[in-house]
């Protein structure tokens, strides 16, 4: 399983209710089914990633995370975990506003446009970064709205959105990934 | 009736007042196992039927020889795995393979009910069912399942039986008929009224049988359970046994003359008035008419885990209409799974050899099975 999974499952509290927006093939939510609560759950969009979370016997939904979060009523879970996915929504902000909303607390993770890597990238050669987490080249990229840590940390804070920074492990220039617990 | 004779069923004495307001009693429900029920009796599932199937669910259909309408869900390690499940179904009240049904006769007048019949609904039928619960001493079901009107009956027991299924699999089916659904209903319906053999319901008394009309709601309801891309694949324009076109109006197209094969064989083993009394029931059916509008309210009772199935060339009862049953479900934070299958074969999609539809009622009841055992 990827570190960055093995890192969000630290984040959620024994038994507690759990969705996981983008669940892929279901590799988090059985990880965390099998050790930290079996009240989890899953949307996923992709119709070969939804048998594959069959398969594992997860509970899976399959469902378009931009429409279908409206059905949940406010505060159903504990957690809802969005994992490198909010920069290929076409609207974040508002699926951001729908994890705030459905969550007590909200697990996002984000490629980091920021990263050492994808700044010499774009200095040197001159052309948009292709790196590990971010393996597209521009024109078949799901990535739509690209930012940094900082960019995220920005945006909160104009939001009034509370980032509980002690679960921040990596910072702008030298972390791929930034993973936030948020809360409203 | 003597067809029926060494057929299993049970008579329940117990009343049921219908929703039309009758009651009955002492009536004949038929109905078949398969698989063997454990010794702690949580190993049972009950299955319910479309419009036109029975409870010969599996293996060969002893009335009809005929393979049962869900072999390729259930059998020993199948979907449905009945090296491991002890599954019930039984035939719906209105039906025609033994359960007390239009053609029964009336104590009263010694001759077949006809169209003197109770109209009955799926929330009767579910009622019906639920004394075989009784019957085998089962506490709560393992599972509750079933498709298009099966589907629905699945619905209605957990909105009625909240505690008695741990489990439930509504596969491509509504919570509410719809105006196109009824519609199609009505077609048939007329189709069979408006052979003179119908004889306003009273044909068996006089040795009628109005086959021409229900093989015509058989062809025009057939043509709803496939997809338009499965019939271009399947026949196309294809001619049968001709090279060219007659000029008449004899079959000239494959799809013609299946069509009058489809409505040929149905006529053997259905009865015009069950076809009548069902699609009513059909018809009638809307879970959220007792809740003001509101679907949630239903379960709201329910701790059953739900599976909700649909396919995606299934125009009949779209998986728009599937997941509004998902979204009820978790506007109220219940445990409910939902997959969409992709398949071309249309609503008859839940019937045959789909692969991912397959694996995935296998995967859910037996991971389920798993976690409470």
């Amino acid at each position: 399983m990827k570190k960055e999974f093995y890192n969000i499952a630290k984040l959620v509290t024994q038994n507690s209710k759990i969705l996981d927006v983008g669940c892929g093939n279901g590799e988090l939510m059985k990880y965390i089914t099998e050790n930290i609560s079996k009240d989890i759950r899953g949307i996923e969009l992709s119709k070969s990633n939804v048998q594959k979370c069959v398969e594992k016997g997860l509970t899976v939904i399959e469902g378009n995370a931009e429409k279908d979060l409206k059905q949940f009523p406010d505060g159903t879970f504990d957690f809802v975990i969005l994992s490198q996915t909010l920069q290929a929504f076409l609207d974040p902000e508002n699926v951001l506003n729908e994890l705030l909303r459905i969550g007590k607390k909200a697990i996002v993770s984000i490629p980091n446009f920021g990263h050492w890597k994808v700044r010499l990238h774009l200095l040197l050669k001159g052309t948009m970064p292709v790196t590990e987490n971010l393996p597209n080249e521009w024109y078949n990229t799901p990535n739509l709205h690209m930012c940094t840590i900082k960019d995220f940390e920005n945006y909160c804070k104009k939001r009034d959105i509370k980032i509980n920074l002690k679960n921040l492990r990596f910072h702008n220039f030298f972390s791929e990934l930034g993973i936030f617990v948020l809360e409203k | 009736m003597s067809k029926f004779k060494d057929i299993k069923k049970i008579i329940v004495e117990k009343p049921l007042k219908l929703d039309c307001g009758q009651t009955i009693n002492n009536y004949p429900l038929a109905y078949e196992t398969y698989g063997k029920l454990n010794d702690d009796r949580s190993n049972a599932i009950l299955i319910f039927h479309a419009l036109t199937g029975d409870q010969f669910a599996s293996g060969i259909n002893p009335i009809t020889k005929k393979d049962g309408w869900w072999n390729y869900a259930l059998g020993p390690g199948k979907a449905i795995d009945t090296d491991k499940y002890f599954v019930i179904a039984a035939n719906v009240i209105g039906g025609c393979m033994g359960s007390f049904g239009p053609s029964d006769i009336n104590p009263e007048t010694k001759k077949p009910y006809g169209t003197n019949f109770p109209v009955i609904t799926i929330n009767d039928m579910v009622n019906a069912q639920y004394n075989l619960l009784d019957y085998f001493k089962i506490e709560k079901l393992f599972s509750v399942i079933g498709g298009s009107m099966g589907g629905m009956q699945v619905l209605q027991f957990v909105s009625n039986f909240p505690d008695k299924a741990l489990t439930a699999i509504p596969i491509a089916c509504t919570a509410s008929h719809s105006a196109q659904n009824i519609a199609l209903n009505e077609l048939g319906r007329q189709s069979i009224m408006a052979d003179r053999n119908w004889q306003d319901g009273f044909y068996e008394e006089q040795n009628k049988q109005p086959d021409k009309g229900l093989a015509v709601a058989r062809m025009a309801a057939h043509i709803t359970y496939l997809s338009k891309a499965g019939l271009q694949e399947k026949f196309g324009r294809k001619l049968q046994e001709r090279d060219d076109l007659k000029f008449s109006f004899d079959a000239d197209f494959q799809i013609e003359s299946y069509l009058r094969y489809q409505g040929s064989v149905f006529v053997d083993r259905f009865d015009a008035n069950s076809y009548l009394y069902i699609t009513r029931a059909m018809d009638y059916f809307d879970l959220t008419k007792k809740f003001g509008g509101n679907l949630s309210k239903a379960f709201e009772k329910s701790n059953t885990k739900f599976f909700i199935i649909s396919f995606t060339s299934d125009w009949l009862y779209p998986t728009s209409e599937n997941r509004d049953i998902v979204i009820a479900l978790n506007a109220i934070g219940k445990n409910v799974g939902f997959v969409e299958i992709s398949s071309d074969k249309g609503h008859d999609s839940f019937l045959l050899d789909v692969q991912d539809f397959l694996n995935t009622v296998k995967n859910f009841l037996n991971t389920s099975y798993k976690q409470i055992k």
